[in-house]
């Protein structure tokens, strides 16, 4: 039986859910929430509006279709489905390309400020994996200006007081809470194994302290620090998805990384020049000379390779970032064709992303975000010298897995509390911290989409959840919140003496930099089994050198070396889920690729990968297990639904064959449910 | 996937000082330490201060904690790194190590002076997002429910209000200007350029006159000097003097005409 009051727990506190993280997913969510008249606790390492959601540039999809090509939510679901290389179960896909128009619209009441057409509209640009224009945006930061208007959006929310079952305002009581600079440590579960809370820590004063909550959402992003320099934020170290990991939840397609074609290279970060460059024009090559050593703009068109226009024709420079990157790869790599530098005398891993050709007046209006970054960190100006790039790890498609329960139509049930809860109960994921829409390759221009649609979804299923509670978490014994409490702070207190004293002691910063270096270099675009089991012998020898390290800092103030201890430990811990997902996978599929096995292979491998955390240093992959949710037990298998859009092979070299099916350009077979959960 | 090339180093050293406190209660251990880390190509300034958690040794040989500061994104879009390096206020990323130390020099490195300091480069800015909620900085939009495109907008209205949207919330704008402090209440020039960024909107203007009334007393826009530091140091290039003359003019008109229509 429910609880009597939703807004209050028999003992007369303010039944709240928590939310961490304060990225575009976990602020949707937030806001969802709070329209549900959920009151909420929301915890971020930074301030909310420093979120890495802000590193966002190129734009979000929408098949709004008002260029008149014909675009529309069905073919933004195929070519998702496709460019994801059907590892996506369908259903969710679906239901983020219908209500993508609608989200955009949204947005832009909020007052993002969107590019217009000259009637006022909002404009679409082109992005990578479709030849429809789809994506809106504002200038080249928009995930910056989508994260701004949501963060306004929960403001108001702070100043909202919470209000009981009689419209009476229950005084100093606000909708939400904000704790910022607060680090996320562990879920608190209760006896049955239910989520109830957690313990986060305050990077200021150091406190360690509990979160009552009858749910708790992970908003907690991706994990592309494990690769040392990459394009994320500092921030992004997978701490808390790993953490949740180890205390039981499972993780899923851990083992595709996206490798984001265009970046520029830099001491402490990877700094992103968004698709949207070649979205608005920008062109790929190298001199076919590969020793030429004449400044890019005098090499006539015709010595220059436009390699991925002469790979792949049909979409050219919007291939799909997999395909993109390997391609650079090859020709830097294997072909070494990278431009040519007189200083060091060989040839650079570097290709031009050229926007000359452009009017500087339209590149301004559309890319002054991305190209500003590349003058004032590569200090060469792009409107008039080609930009040289490679490719940097870029986004987790992986993560937390989640469920979703599908309609009569296919798509997700509305409101259904299955809908992105983890394996523990009470616990949800959201954003780039799961793995729920992409597949095995994101297509650009997506991800903001994810977010704020996934946000959009967890809200109400959290909402549902609640209600289904027959007790809620603020009625349980203190004891149970105290003694995980205790176990954190006695965990802090570990990382804080150990190996003081130890002469021989290892640095924390050095060690990262040793697991980041390797990460890079053996698990992201050319996949290897050998090589995989020597990064495995090399990550064991890594938790045992991490036991030995000493925190540099004994401080009780912001003691970021204490925290960033934690972060590595946990980090180790998913790098391991990555790498060994990576070597079990004897197949190539969107951004894992094996050159010993260079083709995809649905028969074995169009499966879901299920992590399940044994110990340090061991991970369990599952075929199948039972969770329950709202106390209801469901079981789960490996296998993909793909009920929506039948597989096949990837053209990319055929204009309009990520389309074929919803333009009527091939038959669509029958399609083949493939039941994910019964 | 090796690109390992950018973390060798050259043999040069880079030499820093940073200003440094153990705690906002702790005055006495407010000092000056010294660095001298090996130089990196695009080296920035925080890649110096990565360096240092390396090698946390000070150049007479004394081992000490870390350095701490606040970042985030390192491409200067998220605000979190802002210090005063050489004196100048900005954000610590995009402050790159040829460019102001080109032969060498040593680069000062300290704590914006406006708010509470946390330790070492951390300070506490939580001041500017609460005078964001105190002017009243959104669009208050009926739900998050479907109901259809937003307002029209000429690409000129967009291109003028964009601009104004990319505030960091970072504090250069604070820093440098010599109204804003602990002892007075002004909400600063990135909170009144926000009232201008909103009253512009077609469902923000709705709402423009609470807008203007909330910079319109004690800590609003007359508390501006017109010193105009806040636009030299904006690392976004927001023209924030012509928002505050706009805001300025709005709530005069306000304030002269506003009773006839009550």
């Amino acid at each position: 039986m429910a609880a009597k009051s939703t807004i209050r727990s028999e003992g007369g506190k303010v039944r709240r859910v928590v939310v961490v993280g304060g990225g575009l997913a976990g602020l949707m969510t937030v806001i969802k929430l709070c329209e549900a008249k959920v009151p909420v606790d929301l915890i971020s390492l930074v301030p909310v509006k420093r979120s890495h959601s802000v590193c966002a540039q190129g734009g979000i999809n929408a098949s709004v279709n008002t260029k008149g090509e014909g675009d529309s939510p069905q073919i933004h679901l195929e070519e998702t489905a496709y460019g994801g290389d059907f590892l996506a179960n369908q259903p969710p896909v679906k239901g983020m390309a219908e209500a993508a128009p609608g989200i955009v619209f949204m947005l832009d009441r909020m007052g993002v400020p969107f590019n217009r057409t000259p009637e006022g509209l909002l404009d679409f640009r082109r992005f990578g994996g479709t030849l429809f224009h789809r994506t809106a945006f504002a200038g080249a930061t928009t995930g910056q200006q989508l994260l701004y208007a949501l963060d306004e959006q929960v403001r108001r929310y702070e100043i909202a007081d919470v209000v009981d079952e009689h419209g009476v305002s229950i005084p100093g009581e606000k909708m939400v809470r904000k704790f910022e600079f607060w680090d996320f440590l562990q879920a608190v579960l209760d006896d049955s194994g239910t989520c109830v809370g957690c313990i986060a820590q305050d990077l200021k004063t150091m406190q360690i302290k509990y979160f009552q909550g009858d749910a708790v959402v992970l908003a907690t992003g991706g994990c592309g620090i494990i690769f040392g320099r990459s394009t994320m934020s500092v921030i992004c170290t997978g701490t808390a998805a790993s953490s949740v990991y180890q205390q039981g939840a499972v993780y899923a397609n851990g083992e595709f990384i996206q490798v984001h074609p265009t970046a520029i290279p830099g001491a402490d970060k990877l700094r992103l020049i968004s698709e949207s460059a070649r979205g608005e024009g920008g062109r790929v090559w190298v001199p076919k000379d590969a020793k030429d050593q004449r400044n890019p703009k005098e090499i006539p068109e015709k010595e220059r390779d436009y390699i991925l226009e002469r790979m792949y024709p049909g979409y050219g420079n919007l291939v799909p970032r997999d395909i993109a990157s390997r391609a650079i790869f090859k020709t830097c790599f294997h072909e070494k064709r990278g431009v040519f530098n007189p200083k060091t005398g060989r040839n650079e891993n570097e290709v031009y992303l050229d926007l000359t050709h452009k009017d500087e007046k339209f590149l301004r209006s559309k890319l002054a975000g991305i190209l500003e970054i590349y003058e004032k960190f590569a200090g060469t100006d792009p409107y008039h010298n080609p930009m040289k790039v490679f490719p940097a790890v870029h986004y987790s498609m992986g993560g937390l897995w989640v469920d979703f329960e599908k309609d009569a139509r296919g798509s997700l049930k509305a409101g259904s509390p299955r809908n992105h809860a983890t394996s523990i109960p009470g616990l949800y994921a959201v954003g780039e911290v799961e793995y729920q829409y992409h597949g095995a390759n994101r297509l650009g221009a997506n991800s903001l989409l994810s977010c704020i649609y996934g946000g959009m979804v967890t809200g109400p299923s959290v909402a549902s959840y609640q209600k289904s509670l027959a007790k809620s978490a603020f009625d349980l014994p203190k004891s149970i919140f105290e003694k995980a409490e205790k176990r954190c702070q006695d965990d802090y207190t570990r990382i804080l003496k150990q190996n003081q004293e130890n002469k021989s002691a290892e640095n924390p910063y050095k060690l990262h930099q040793e697991l980041g270096d390797m990460m890079l270099r053996d698990v992201t675009i050319e996949r290897d089994n050998a090589t995989l089991e020597q990064v495995l012998g090399k990550l064991s020898e890594l938790d045992e050198r991490v036991k030995k390290v000493a925190c540099p800092d004994g401080s009780q103030r912001a003691n970021q070396g204490a925290q960033f201890v934690r972060h590595l430990e946990n980090m180790l811990v998913l790098a391991r889920v990555i790498a060994q997902g990576a070597k079990n996978r004897d197949e190539s599929r969107g951004a894992h690729y094996k050159p010993a096995f260079p083709k995809r292979n649905d028969a074995d491998w169009m499966r879901t990968t299920l992590a399940k955390h044994e110990q340090k240093g061991a991970v369990k992959y599952l075929r199948e297990f039972d969770y329950t949710c709202a106390g209801q037990s469901i079981h789960v298998t490996d296998a993909v639904d793909a009920s929506l859009v039948a597989p096949r092979e990837r053209k990319y070299e055929q204009a309009g064959a990520a389309s074929a099916a919803a333009t009527g350009k091939i038959q669509q077979p029958a399609a083949s449910e493939q039941q994910k959960s019964v | 996937m090796a690109n390992s090339d950018t973390t060798k180093g050259t043999g040069r050293l880079v030499h820093l000082r940073v200003k440094r406190q153990d705690g906002p209660d702790l005055p006495e251990t407010k000092r000056w330490e010294e660095f001298k880390v090996p130089y990196l190509p695009q080296m920035n300034v925080i890649s110096a201060l990565q360096q240092v958690q390396k090698e946390p040794r000070t150049v007479d040989g004394k081992d000490v904690a870390p350095v701490v500061w606040e970042s985030s994104c390192l491409e200067e879009v998220c605000g979190a790194c802002t210090m005063v390096i050489n004196g100048r206020v900005r954000q610590a990323c995009s402050a790159l190590v040829d460019q102001i130390a080109p032969n060498g020099e040593t680069i000062t490195v300290e704590p914006m002076t406006k708010f509470p300091l946390v330790r070492d480069l951390i300070v506490d800015r939580e001041r500017m997002f609460q005078d964001m909620k105190k002017v009243k900085a959104w669009i208050d939009i009926d739900g998050t429910h479907e109901l259809g495109p937003g307002p029209r907008e000429s690409p000129e209205a967009q291109q003028e209000r964009y601009p104004l949207s990319r505030c960091m919330t970072c504090g250069c704008c604070v820093e440098a200007c010599p109204q804003y402090n602990d002892s007075t209440q002004f909400v600063g020039p990135f909170a009144l350029n926000l009232v201008r960024l909103f009253n512009m909107h077609p469902s923000g203007a709705l709402h423009k006159n609470a807008r203007l009334e909330t910079v319109m007393g004690e800590g609003g826009v007359q508390d501006c000097g017109k010193a105009q530091n806040c636009v030299e140091v904006c690392p976004k290039e927001i023209p924030l003097v012509d928002s505050i003359a706009q805001v300025s003019r709005d709530a005069t008109k306000r304030l002269l005409f506003g009773w006839l229509l009550k």
